[in-house]
């Protein structure tokens, strides 16, 4: 369980994060929906430590640490991927990193492609293949971490409406088959009701929960769900009567 | 071919043609300016010649090029780790690239003598400069989220620097090589002009005294290819290891 209590963030000008707090259950799936600039991206640069926490702790599994900085893999917009290395190298760079057995997270790495629809792109080199690829290209990387955490940020906002949906169900994937325990931040209110289990609604500076949403809806869920689109109204109502 | 090649290839020969043309009319003697066509002759006739020397200051090119490189890196890499070491070196990289190299050359012959490693020194100087500051301005270039994902994998300056910062800075780097190769050939021939007993600048010198201007334009010929092959090496190379741009 990831639990987050009484963080505190604060620039010179502006105060970010006050008291915020925050529980991950394992294996769970939780969206963090806020308008842009509500320091959503400040609360993951204080999470994967880029930036220190004034106050508050972070607590992974029961153990309070300063930032997650290794405990958890981190997938954002970007694919981050090295143009001078093939799609396997890329999502073999952890592994190299951490070290570790070397053929057996090259094994693996090549199951995940195959997984996830990769199969045979493995010597290609980022530009040669479509965004969606490069992206599920990161995930396969994310997946090499090898940590149970993973923190998502806007990590579908650069795609294209249908490779964004088909993405989704591999971000599903990450919860389903890695069993892993799962932090997104977006501002897409509709992906965060098809993917999260918890859908947190934030406020404005200073970063406050507004509201939470447990979708009852049993995944893998449509965006048409009449369910889903009222939640989703409502959301944007809130959402609206922030700004 | 393309035009623009025929274009510049018809500017070459029209000169070349005036020029011949205006030698012959004239009957100017070639203790002035010789004839294109005499130059040619020159210029492969006297291969035995030019040869040897051509090597001489090609060796101290090369060698000028590995000890730049061999200064340049390990500092561009101290100046990106420790930005405190390049805001207090800066003032003087900058301040050494405003005195002329031209007037180093007779001081680096008398702490150095006559051999090539005065030459080889201000090869090394004249070129150390570009390539230090492009592949420090190619390190800083990397991105700041690739520079996040690194850290959040684990790792440390030195697995940054190999796996990130390094290829990252390479077109950088191969740049600022264009640029260094191509001066290289000047701060050998002036080492060459001041004091020396071999080399294409010795040769010009020699052969300038004696009026042989036919044999100093064979030289300058000789060492513009040089010039323009060093820069075909360096690109080709550039193709071969930075395949991603």
């Amino acid at each position: 369980m990831l639990t987050v209590s009484h963080l505190c963030k604060s620039f010179p000008d502006l105060n970010v994060l006050e008291n915020f707090s925050l529980t991950v259950p394992r294996n769970g799936f939780t969206a963090l929906v806020g308008p842009s600039g509500c320091g959503k991206s400040t609360f993951f640069d204080v999470l994967t430590g880029v930036e220190n926490k004034d106050s508050g702790d972070i607590r992974w599994l029961g153990e309070s640490m300063a930032n997650l900085g290794k405990k958890a893999a981190y997938m954002q917009q970007k694919d981050l991927l090295l143009p001078w290395l093939s799609l396997l190298d890329n999502a073999l760079l952890p592994t190299r990193i951490q070290g570790g057995n070397r053929r057996e997270s090259r094994e693996k790495a090549l199951a995940h492609f195959q997984r996830l629809g990769l199969g045979g792109f493995e010597n290609y080199t980022p530009q040669k293949v479509s965004g969606g690829m490069r992206q599920r290209c990161a995930l396969v990387r994310t997946l090499m971490f090898e940590t149970e955490l993973v923190l998502l940020d806007e990590p579908l906002s650069a795609l294209d409406a249908i490779t964004r949906r088909s993405l989704q169900s591999l971000l599903l994937l990450l919860q389903s088959e890695f069993k892993k325990t799962i932090l997104m931040i977006t501002h897409d209110v509709e992906e965060a009701l098809l993917l999260a289990d918890e859908v947190f609604v934030l406020s404005q500076l200073p970063m406050q929960v507004r509201e939470c949403f447990v979708p009852s809806i049993p995944k893998p869920r449509k965006g048409s769900d009449p369910e889903l689109i009222r939640i989703k109204e409502h959301i944007l109502e809130e959402l609206q009567g922030e700004l | 071919m393309n035009r623009s090649r025929v274009v510049s290839l018809l500017i070459v020969v029209v000169l070349l043609c005036l020029w011949e043309g205006y030698c012959r009319f004239f009957s100017v003697p070639d203790f002035i300016l010789p004839t294109p066509s005499e130059i040619f002759q020159t210029t492969v006739r006297q291969t035995p010649l030019l040869l040897p020397h051509a090597a001489v200051t090609a060796l101290e090119i090369v060698l000028g090029i590995a000890l730049s490189l061999l200064v340049a890196i390990p500092l561009a890499i101290l100046m990106f780790a420790h930005p405190s070491i390049e805001e207090a070196l800066s003032p003087f990289l900058v301040a050494s690239q405003s005195i002329p190299v031209f007037a180093l050359a007779p001081l680096l012959v008398i702490w150095l003598g006559y051999g090539i490693a005065s030459k080889v020194l201000m090869a090394a100087i004249i070129i150390f400069f570009p390539i230090t500051v492009s592949l420090l301005e190619g390190f800083k270039n990397c991105g700041h989220d690739y520079v996040v994902l690194f850290r959040l994998m684990g790792a440390g300056f030195g697995t940054r620097m190999k796996l990130l910062f390094w290829p990252w800075a390479l077109p950088f780097f191969f740049a600022g090589l264009k640029v260094g190769v191509t001066v290289a050939t000047i701060g050998a021939v002036i080492g060459e002009w001041v004091g020396s007993q071999q080399g294409l600048g010795y040769l010009m010198i020699q052969s300038n005294a004696r009026l042989r201007v036919d044999m100093v334009f064979a030289a300058i010929l000789w060492l513009s290819l040089m010039g323009l092959g060093m820069w075909k090496l360096v690109n080709f190379l550039e193709k071969r290891v930075v395949r991603w741009n």
